[in-house]
């Protein structure tokens, strides 16, 4: 059905054939650099693959690392393809779904995508650092206190309670699943903390209707995939991980963050890279095993569930009741290695290789044939989706 | 003086108009020159015929809340000094397309935490007051 269509064009035609992560943590004593190359090496040696086969590097523009410190350090080849997505936590599917395009494309044959970062020093946050004069859109926001990413969401998290209904048992509900999967993953930075509904309303606000726990974790971290044809990935070390959709995501009139000004603010950029994506996609939502939904706040969550199709409009919230996103009984389990909120906030990248682990079966949260395994970037701002496959 | 608080550039070509506006006491909206579309925040090219000519007309100043905060630390230094602290978006009446970011103030003078935040509603009716901070007129809204 799609070969009538320039979509189906890199579909199943790629695959991650390699992941690799550094520990995560707060103040590792390592440079960005050499995180961001450590994970590049772990992932190459995860596929089975040589670095100086690597031709294509993608990035998110965030990325402090450049791509021929990362090339020169890790020993890759003659790079044909390098190139980089932007709006932060929008890029993580972006940079693995424009890989899989160069190489779908033959403009390379082996790619790597990383995040790397250094969060946990509290000065190095982005918002700590605006610059006194405003020139771009955040002169309509910051000047009246409206100044981190946190601010930016609550006004549309509190305006979606109002419309809908939504309340703060459904944001607990998502930061105590996800706390729970965490448990279960030695990786993360969390999961040696258990976490109660009690903790949950207890905890103190940050920017209210949110409080702490409604809030991703700040980490140091990196981690890395390798993409190579879907041919070649079969012959490598571990199970392919098929690129089966991807999509990005720009809707009309949209300002990243502060998406204030549309006519429907809370129909934010999921909903773009859904259509497209599903368009592509030989799979619908109901197919989906497992999904990793962008988690720099819990209530992308819920905007996330209702803009990929799992539930109708004003229904993410009660989507979320009765364990429905918790593993391994749930309707839809969510970030099943704890994600940005329990695990390690690496700008979502950390949410593709939990995609490609469920795929692999290796999750520490391991949903039972799990064939098909959805990955999101942020919501709230320019965006992108993966959907990973085991068979083609 | 060096207040601390954050602050739009004026010499910016396509917003000075606006905060110019504000320090002559008027709330403005950026109108296209051709097909007289509103929008805001301004841009170099109106979305809906791509005319680049613009106009400024004053809007009424009075709104309705369309969305509320209240935010606590960590923040900037200058902004935790008055934490917690409320933020709204506003939807003028006038014209419910065009919202603002702003806070909702007791009074002109003011701090952005007057207000008891557990009082604040969303649809409540608001006006425009203008708060000067360094050489800037930044809109802010009172009870109407």
């Amino acid at each position: 059905m799609a070969s009538a269509s320039p979509a189906g064009l890199i579909k199943n035609k790629t695959a991650v054939a390699g992941i690799g992560q550094t520990a995560f943590g707060k103040g590792l004593p390592d440079t960005e650099l050499s995180l961001a190359c450590q994970a590049v090496s772990i992932a190459l040696d995860d596929a089975g693959v040589d670095p100086s086969e690597v031709d294509g590097v993608a990035s998110y523009t965030m990325e402090p690392n450049r791509e021929v410190d990362v090339a020169r350090s890790v020993g890759l080849g003659d790079i044909t393809w390098f190139s980089q997505v932007g709006y932060g936590g929008g890029a993580g599917c972006g940079v693995v779904g424009q890989a899989a395009m160069a190489v779908a494309t033959g403009q390379c044959n082996v790619a790597v995508a990383w995040r790397a970062r250094k969060r946990a020093d509290p000065t190095s946050r982005p918002w700590a650092q605006a610059a006194r004069r405003l020139t771009d859109t955040q002169q309509w926001s910051r000047p009246f206190g409206v100044i981190r990413p946190v601010d930016e969401i609550a006004l549309l998290t509190r305006r979606y309670m109002h419309e809908y209904g939504g309340t703060r048992d459904h944001l607990a509900n998502i930061a105590l699943a996800f706390r729970k999967h965490a448990a279960r993953n030695p990786a993360s930075t969390m999961g040696h903390k258990p976490m109660t509904r009690d903790d949950y309303m207890n905890a103190r606000w940050i920017s209210e209707p949110l409080c702490l726990y409604d809030n991703c974790l700040e980490t140091d971290g990196a981690l890395a995939v390798v993409v190579v044809s879907a041919e070649r990935a079969r012959d490598l070390k571990q199970p392919p991980a098929f690129v089966h959709a991807f999509a990005q995501g720009l809707p009309p009139q949209h300002q990243t963050m502060t998406n204030y000004f549309t006519d429907d603010p809370l129909r934010g950029p999921a909903w773009t890279a859904a259509k497209r994506m599903w368009e592509l996609a030989d799979v619908t939502p109901a197919d989906v095993k497992v999904a990793q939904l962008y988690d720099a706040f819990s209530p992308l969550i819920i905007l996330s569930l209702e803009g990929y199709g799992f539930c109708e409009r004003g229904e993410g919230g009660p989507f979320t009741d009765d364990g429905n996103i918790e593993w391994p009984n749930g309707r839809l389990p969510v970030n099943t290695s704890g994600g940005g909120m329990s695990e390690a906030y690496v700008h979502g990248f950390n949410l593709v290789l939990e995609g490609v682990r469920q795929i692999r079966g290796t999750s520490t949260a391991g949903v039972a044939g799990a064939d098909v395994s959805l990955v999101t970037s942020g919501e709230g701002v320019p965006t992108s989706a993966i959907i990973f496959t085991r068979d083609t | 003086m060096e207040s601390g608080w954050l602050l739009p550039d004026l010499d910016d070509p396509t917003t000075q108009e606006f905060w110019a506006g504000c320090a002559r006491g008027e709330l403005l909206v950026q109108v296209c020159g051709d097909c007289d579309e509103r929008r805001m925040p301004p841009r170099p090219m109106c979305p809906r015929c791509r005319s680049t000519a613009v106009r400024w007309e004053p809007t009424s100043g009075r709104g309705r809340v369309w969305s509320f905060i209240v935010a606590h630390p960590p923040l900037l230094p200058a902004f935790a000094a008055v934490a917690p602290y409320n933020a709204i978006v506003v939807e003028l009446d006038d014209d419910p397309s065009i919202r603002f970011v702003g806070n909702l103030v007791a009074r002109a003078e003011g701090e952005i935490n007057e207000i008891d935040p557990a009082t604040i509603l969303i649809d409540e009716p608001v006006r425009v007051v203008f708060h000067q901070i360094e050489d800037v007129a930044l809109p802010r809204w009172v009870r109407a």
